[in-house]
């Protein structure tokens, strides 16, 4: 059985703040919009769908109660459509295709949705916490650090300076405005529209054209008071061989609070015949994996591993990379460790510059990986993100 | 009922007095728990009484639990005996909560630990107007927590980020800070207090508390989904983790309180015993209170001063040489009302010395913790001088020059020239044997070592050091005089290094030795760190020079030739200082240092001792407390030292050993005497024969004997305890 990748579609990304443009959106608005635009642009007999996944990693409040289920109604899809939400953190867009595909390769169903959703403006980051960061005994056990403090720890590490992960963001910035200049993403972007029906954002919000290294050394380093809480003494405890955190990252080499939602339209041969689409690309192989939770944010170059050990393949075997961009480090680190050029890793540009919105990123970095291996005419792919508490998912796609 | 006293007023308001029969301080034990249960039902059954006063007829309220009884009996339970025990104090407090009388505690002095938990108990708080008398929680220093509703209870009435303050620091408040944070609801002078007391039970205050009230919600109930109470509790942690990974008391309170917050009261309750209880039969409780308060106080109340010998007292004494140690001790003494004369080579330098004293006043006196007045009174007791005629009228006398026997030997004469035949002539001297210091007296029988710590008056704890020609009456003097000082006496017999240095350079030794062996420098910091110690031992031998381990060879080999086991850091030392980096006073060693005080470990140590990686960060740790148990364990079947209570003391106050061990010694019995003998065996297989276990331990093992056999027992005054 093979999952093909039918269609792609996200929202552009909003600021995550209270004057982001997409703020008076709800997140079941976001979901809708897009499931919509999937159906029209495909003239998408929804009721050949088997289920719709959509996850979130702050699924409380209005992001809650099975979001998926919810917009299905909303969008008007057929009822018999199922929905489920999951959350890996900040991996759940692209597990949400990945679970779709595995019950695809399985045979059980033949067509379905997978992506996320996230308003970070409207949730408050964190109502989710979790025993892992906040019961204090699990913490305590755990050796739990936020990730920033993880982020820096890997800069500490590797010996990345401030200058270097200053350099790293510039370029991001430098590369998501060439992209968005060149109109890369047009394919994939559905504009966000108000309750009028007007348009309120068309392209990503956060892009900063022109971020320079003067601008950036200009911030202050955002994660030294944690450590000076505690969190140093924590992670030394762990990584006895740190003199001292090196403390590098800031609101500008870090991933943007943003608003936002992708989502992937996956099904079978079949599935494509009876719709009438021609699949564009197939998903040869996906993995999770978990990697120590203190440092947190260094389980990519392990679950890569894993996605191409079972796709049978190499990393030479593979065209273009999308890692998400948490922190500079956590893709400085991977390049390092992959020994794999700059120039064909996050070649758009990545959250630093437009944005993360958490539960959204996966199924965002899918697509503009498949769109930029069409505009190259290029093969393969591997999308991967790293997540909380040490976890990291990849995907593994391939054109046909 | 022996320790209570219940008094019932025509007004129908009894008054229950707490009034321990056989000590002067009520404490919580047996024996008050059992008055308590009975004074309570018998309130509870007697229609005529419309409310309690408890108060205590002492001069504190309740100090709390009797440790003594702690340590000897409850450290010993089951996890289920302990959690029974802890939860027979609960039901004596639901008891009196649930009586259906008001209950006022009045609390006219000091109230802590479980003398607090009996007035939280009460359905109203009067708290006498002293600044001196302090309410709290103060479990977790001594490895516990408030398991008889205190966690749950302060969580609830002072909420969850004070609640948490109190607890994990264990700080004791005064009345004003008490009332701000509603841990009391009056405050009110001591003369007014029983009638305030009486005015409010006047009022016919409701005898239910909100807890027990049918629809009452927790305030936490809504959980992880407050994200600020989240964020704060995640934030709790990283400052637990602070002060490190070995003591379970403090993070086992936050979850008390986090766990507590959100369940009904007496499930709250419940659970709050069950995590006392892990506590109390974890290992680190029992070395905690042993070391820090049992074997402190005996040694204070002089549990090594020979028997019969009549108390002294010094009125005068001289300070020989005024420089950092010999200004501590004139300030130290000059602070306990004792004359001071502080003698040096020439005026200035003996001002010099007095100045430290008022070094040390300012900050006080700007802090309103010592009058102006009082400190002049302090300052007036210090003679400065350079004219041995001054040291006549002496009691004693503190040498506290170079060390160097010469110049030592020179004072001495001196200073015996001028004072009388009766006065007892000390040596400060960490290195130098007392045996051939007191060559140099014409009374070698009255001449001892007291061997203070930097900086003197921050350091409590003072060794004392038998030379082999010193009296009982001599070694009873000296104890006097350290109780005079209000420090913590140990006393050991002349060796080399006696025993903290001796000890000591274990530990930094072995430092030294990682070194080469291409374990990174900041490995070594921090496995010495997580392990408790207080710094790591590159930075320690940073701080006191690498002169001064360097001489303690020099002058061992001079001593003791072929025969004398080469310590393992020496080459390190050497390398280092043939470069010219023996320590921050000579402008760097393993560390640089920068403008503002801040220090990073010397780049140029890579080049110097080339990195290996294949280093195992438990074995280090293991290595570090290992090594400085065995010496002790050497120390003790040498002779040198003879109760493991001087040992652990020396161990804890001496170098900062960690507390959560109890101590070198109570480490060795907590691993286990024969385990520790097994794992020993292994660290001397693989890193040398320091760690090799001595004969004397090897026996021990063997006939599975624990070096403490009686918990928290006195040792015999003077005597071996050991074979």
């Amino acid at each position: 059985m093979e999952a093909y990748i039918y269609d792609h579609v996200r929202t552009p990304r909003g600021k995550g703040r209270p004057d982001g443009a997409l703020h008076e959106v709800t997140s079941i608005q976001l979901a809708t919009q897009l499931l919509q635009a999937l159906r029209d642009r495909n003239s998408l007999n929804t009721a050949l769908l088997d289920d719709v996944i959509i996850g979130m990693a702050q699924p409380v409040g209005e992001q809650g109660g099975v979001l998926a289920r919810a917009a299905v109604l909303q969008a008007g899809y057929a009822q018999t459509v199922a929905g489920q939400q999951i959350h890996r953190f900040c991996a759940t867009g692209l597990d949400a295709v990945n679970l779709l595909a595995a019950q695809l390769h399985a045979g059980m169903i033949q067509g379905g949705i997978g992506g996320g959703v996230e308003s970070m403006s409207r949730t408050v980051m964190g109502h989710d916490s979790g025993a892992w960061s906040a019961d204090p005994g699990v913490a305590f056990a755990n050796h739990y650090a936020p990730q920033g403090i993880g982020a820096d720890l890997i800069a500490t590490l590797d010996g990345f300076s401030r200058e270097a992960v200053d350099a790293y963001a510039v370029e991001s910035q430098a590369r998501a405005a060439q992209a968005w200049q060149e109109g890369r993403f047009r394919g994939a972007i559905v504009p966000v529209r108000d309750v009028l029906g007007e348009v309120l954002l068309d392209r990503d919000e956060p892009v900063r054209p022109g971020t320079t290294l003067e601008g950036l050394a200009r911030l202050k380093p955002a994660f030294e008071g944690f450590g000076r809480a505690g969190f140093e003494a924590v992670v030394k405890d762990r990584y006895p061989q740190i003199e001292a955190l090196r403390y590098v990252h800031h609101g500008g080499n870090s991933s943007g609070i943003a608003d936002g939602a992708g989502l992937v339209l996956l099904g079978s041969k079949a599935f494509g015949a009876n719709a009438g689409l021609k699949p564009r690309a197939r998903i040869r192989a996906y993995a999770n994996i978990g990697s120590e939770p203190t440092i947190m944010l260094t389980a990519p170059t392990a679950v890569c591993a894993k996605a191409l050990r079972a796709a049978g393949m190499s990393k030479s075997d593979i065209d273009l990379w999308e890692l998400n961009e948490a922190f500079a480090s956590v893709v400085m680190h991977f390049i390092d460790e992959m020994d794999i050029p700059h120039s064909r890793i996050n070649v758009n540009g990545g959250a630093i510059a437009m944005g993360h919105p958490l539960g959204a990123t996966g199924a965002m970095l899918l697509g503009t990986l498949l769109d930029e291996l069409e505009r190259r005419d290029q093969g393969t792919g591997v999308i991967c993100l790293c997540a909380a508490n040490g976890l990291g998912t990849a995907c593994v796609i391939e054109r046909v | 009922m022996r320790h209570l006293t219940l008094e019932e007023a025509a007004d129908g308001f009894a008054t229950l007095m707490l009034d321990n029969a056989d000590e002067s301080m009520n404490v919580v034990n047996d024996a008050f728990i059992a008055d308590m249960e009975a004074a309570t039902a018998a309130i509870a059954a007697d229609a005529s009484v419309r409310g309690v006063i408890l108060t205590s007829a002492k001069k504190a309220f309740m100090a709390g639990a009797d440790l003594k009884q702690i340590v000897n009996r409850y450290c010993k339970l089951s996890k289920q005996e302990a959690f029974a025990f802890s939860q027979r104090a609960t039901r004596m407090h639901r008891a009196m909560e649930q009586s259906g009388k008001p209950w006022v505690a009045v609390i006219n002095g000091l109230a802590l630990g479980g003398g607090f938990e009996l007035a939280l108990a009460c359905h109203r708080r009067i708290l006498v107007d002293d600044p001196k008398v302090l309410v709290g929680l103060p479990e977790v220093n001594v490895g516990l927590l408030p398991g008889s509703g205190g966690t749950v209870r302060l969580g609830i009435i002072a909420g969850m980020p004070a609640a948490l303050d109190l607890l994990l620091s264990g700080r004791p408040v005064g009345p004003a800070e008490a009332l701000k944070m509603h841990l009391v609801d009056e405050v009110v002078p001591a003369h007014q207090a029983i009638a305030r007391a009486r005015a409010w039970l006047a009022t016919t205050p409701d005898p239910v508390k909100p807890w027990d009230k049918k629809g009452w919600i927790p305030p936490q109930k809504k959980g992880m989904t407050v994200p600020e109470d989240s964020a704060a509790y995640t934030a709790v942690i990283a400052g637990i983790a602070k002060k490190g990974y070995h003591t379970p008391a403090p993070v086992a309170i936050a979850s008390c309180v986090f766990e507590g917050l959100q369940l009904p009261f007496d499930k709250a309750l419940a659970v709050e015993g069950k995590y006392f209880a892990k506590l109390l039969t974890d290992p680190v409780a029992r070395n905690i209170i042993r070391t820090s308060f049992i074997s402190r106080q005996a040694a204070e109340k002089g549990a090594r001063r020979p028997p019969g010998l009549p108390k002294s007292q010094v009125k005068k004494m001289g300070v020989l040489g005024a420089g950092m140690m010999g200004a501590g001790i004139a300030y130290v003494a000059a602070n306990a009302r004792i004359d001071v004369v502080l003698l040096d080579r020439d005026v200035p330098t003996a001002e010099r010395g007095k100045a430290y004293t008022s070094k040390v006043q300012a900050p006080l006196i700007e802090t309103g913790k010592l009058s102006q007045h009082d400190a002049y009174a302090v300052l007036a007791r210090i003679e400065p001088t350079d004219d041995y005629a001054l040291l006549q009228g002496c009691d004693l006398i503190v040498e506290a020059v170079f060390e160097d026997t010469a110049i030592k030997a020179d004072t001495t004469r001196k200073a015996e020239a001028v004072i009388s035949s009766n006065a007892v002539i000390a040596s400060n001297t960490s290195t130098l044997p007392i045996s051939q210091l007191a060559q140099a007296s014409n009374r070698p029988d009255r001449f001892i070592g007291i061997h203070f710590f930097s900086p003197v008056d921050r350091m409590g704890l003072v060794e004392v050091i038998m030379g082999k020609q010193t009296s009982p009456a001599t070694l009873a003097q000296a104890l006097d005089f350290v109780a005079q000082l209000r420090k913590t006496p140990i006393v050991v017999n002349d060796s080399r290094g006696f025993y903290t240095s001796r000890v000591f350079q274990t530990l930094i030794h072995e430092g030294a030795a990682m070194l080469r062996e291409g374990v990174p420098p900041a490995v070594i910091e921090n496995a010495a760190r997580s392990v408790g110690l207080p710094a790591g031992p590159l930075a320690l031998l940073d701080e006191v020079s690498f002169d001064l381990p360097l001489q303690i060879v020099d002058q061992a080999l001079a001593a003791e030739g072929e025969q004398y086991a080469v310590p393992v850091g020496v080459p390190t030392l050497r390398k280092m200082r043939a470069i010219g980096r023996s320590g921050r006073k000579s402008g760097g060693g393993f560390y640089e240092y920068r403008q503002g005080g801040t220090k990073r470990l010397w780049p140029g140590l890579a080049e110097l001792f080339p990195v290996k990686a294949d280093y195992d960060i438990e074995v280090l740790k293991k290595r570090f407390l290992y090594v400085q148990a065995l010496e002790s364990a050497r120390c003790l079947e040498e002779g040198v030292l003879q109760t493991p209570q001087d040992a652990d003391l020396g161990a804890v106050y001496g170098w900062g050993f960690p507390l959560w061990t109890g101590g070198t010694i109570s480490y060795i019995d907590t691993v286990g005497v024969q385990n520790f003998v097994e794992e020993a065996d292994g660290l001397a297989k693989r890193e040398g024969s320091r760690f090799a276990p001595s004969d004397g331990l090897r026996a021990q093992a063997a006939r599975g004997e624990a070096f403490y056999a009686s918990e928290g027992a006195a040792p015999a005054a003077g005597g071996p305890i050991r074979r």
